[in-house]
């Protein structure tokens, strides 16, 4: 778990944060509140996790509960892997 | 005080009194401020540019306004007849652009089909296709579902993966810039301005093109609650079958109401919501008014502020390094 979280925050620092002055979230901070996932950030977020994990996101799935959080998508992706 | 009860009463204004304001502030923006002789507007036969055009005719008289009509492949046939029935019905002088042409030129088609059959390859000739949004106050996330129709008439229907969406908005968008720029043709050899007709709620929510439809030099209805600009319609005379028209994107080949496409309720009820937001009104209340739950209604709140967010960038004029100061004040 401890990779997958250390994968996913090197992905969302690569694509959606910019400059030297990076904004600093923690495993638990919403990225919806923070900004730092829009609407299409969200669909970039998932085709992501489609194509790198091998997992298929259902349309019922795409929820804050799954997505909203590293802690969120790390929990997520794992249970999908071991499903 | 007590406050109104929240409801489409809200949105009651003094038809008579908004239309002369709407035309002293057309007039003195455009002899005060632009400079321009008349106005330019494309009229897609929907209530928005329908009431614009009105508005227009009603603060300048008919031989300042000139309308342009501009159908496309996928254009319903209704638009151009309500326009020109329109144009007709105000007395204006305007021309009819088939705007086909420019746009496979530019691929325009062609790259919107790519990223369709990249979702349904056996997507093709006579067959149609349409997008709709999802999520939303069910769920809080939105995402875009692809539907199509077979020329025998089955449908289909698939999440649209991020880069098919995206593709397929940046291809439909040359529809919305290539108009802007048969509007600010016709502008400049008129020495006129163009107007731009978003409602309120499309302004607010940022459901425009950027440098397409979003482009203008004054917006007389942005302040308007889509409710208001229906009821204004009415207000100045204007055809039945036009104020009655349901709201539609006629952009895709299949039709599409603009609640499927974007908002996350009916046009009505996003009125109410929104105007709800503005004064600070509580999503139980909301809730209530709606006839939805507090946690529906908060997502809407919740949507309302996320949109605005996303698309500032529409909004937004070029940003410059530090301000050149000569401008300032002009």
């Amino acid at each position: 778990m401890a990779d997958l979280k250390t994968e996913l925050r090197q992905y969302v620092q690569d694509n959606f944060i910019m400059g030297a002055v990076a904004t600093a979230f923690s495993d638990s901070d919403s990225f919806m509140e923070l900004h730092i996932l829009d609407s299409t950030g969200f669909l970039e977020l998932i085709s992501y996790l489609e194509e790198t994990y091998g997992i298929a996101v259902k349309d019922e799935e795409m929820v804050p509960e799954n997505l909203d959080s590293l802690n969120s998508v790390a929990a997520f992706v794992t249970r999908k892997r071991g499903a | 005080m007590s406050q109104v009860k929240l409801g489409p009463q809200v949105l009651d204004i003094d038809y008579s009194a908004e239309a002369a304001r709407i035309a002293g502030w057309m007039v003195d923006t455009l002899v005060n401020k632009l400079h321009r002789r008349g106005v330019v507007i494309a009229m897609s036969g929907g209530i928005d540019s329908s009431a614009c055009a009105a508005l227009a005719v009603h603060a300048l008289g008919p031989k300042k306004v000139f309308g342009i009509l501009l159908p496309e492949r996928d254009s319903s046939s209704f638009s151009l007849d309500r326009g020109r029935q329109l144009a007709e019905h105000l007395g204006i002088e305007y021309k009819v652009h088939d705007i086909a042409p420019a746009l496979e030129g530019l691929r325009c088609y062609e790259e919107r089909d790519e990223a369709i059959k990249r979702v349904f390859p056996a997507y093709g000739e006579g067959w149609k296709n349409k997008i709709v949004i999802a999520g939303g106050t069910e769920r809080g996330i939105n995402f875009f579902k692809l539907v199509v129709q077979s020329p025998a008439g089955e449908l289909h229907e698939a999440r649209l993966p991020v880069r098919e969406y995206l593709q397929i908005v940046a291809a439909t968008n040359f529809k919305q810039r290539v108009r802007k720029t048969m509007d600010y043709f016709h502008a400049d050899r008129l020495n006129y301005a163009v107007i731009g007709t978003p409602n309120r709620l499309e302004y607010d929510q940022g459901f425009f093109v950027k440098n397409g439809d979003g482009s203008a030099d004054l917006k007389p209805i942005a302040h308007l609650y889509k409710t208001q600009v229906y009821a204004m319609a009415r207000h100045l005379g204007l055809p039945d079958e036009i104020c009655s028209a349901v709201p539609t994107t006629d952009t895709y080949t299949l039709a599409q109401g603009q609640d499927e496409f974007y908002f996350a309720l009916p046009y009505q009820q996003m009125d109410v919501a929104l105007w709800a937001h503005n004064h600070g009104r509580s999503a139980a209340e909301l809730g209530e008014a709606l006839g939805i739950t507090e946690a529906q209604a908060r997502l809407v709140y919740l949507d309302i502020e996320a949109k605005r967010r996303a698309t500032y960038y529409l909004h937004a004029a070029p940003i410059l390094v530090e301000p050149v100061v000569e401008l300032a004040g002009l």
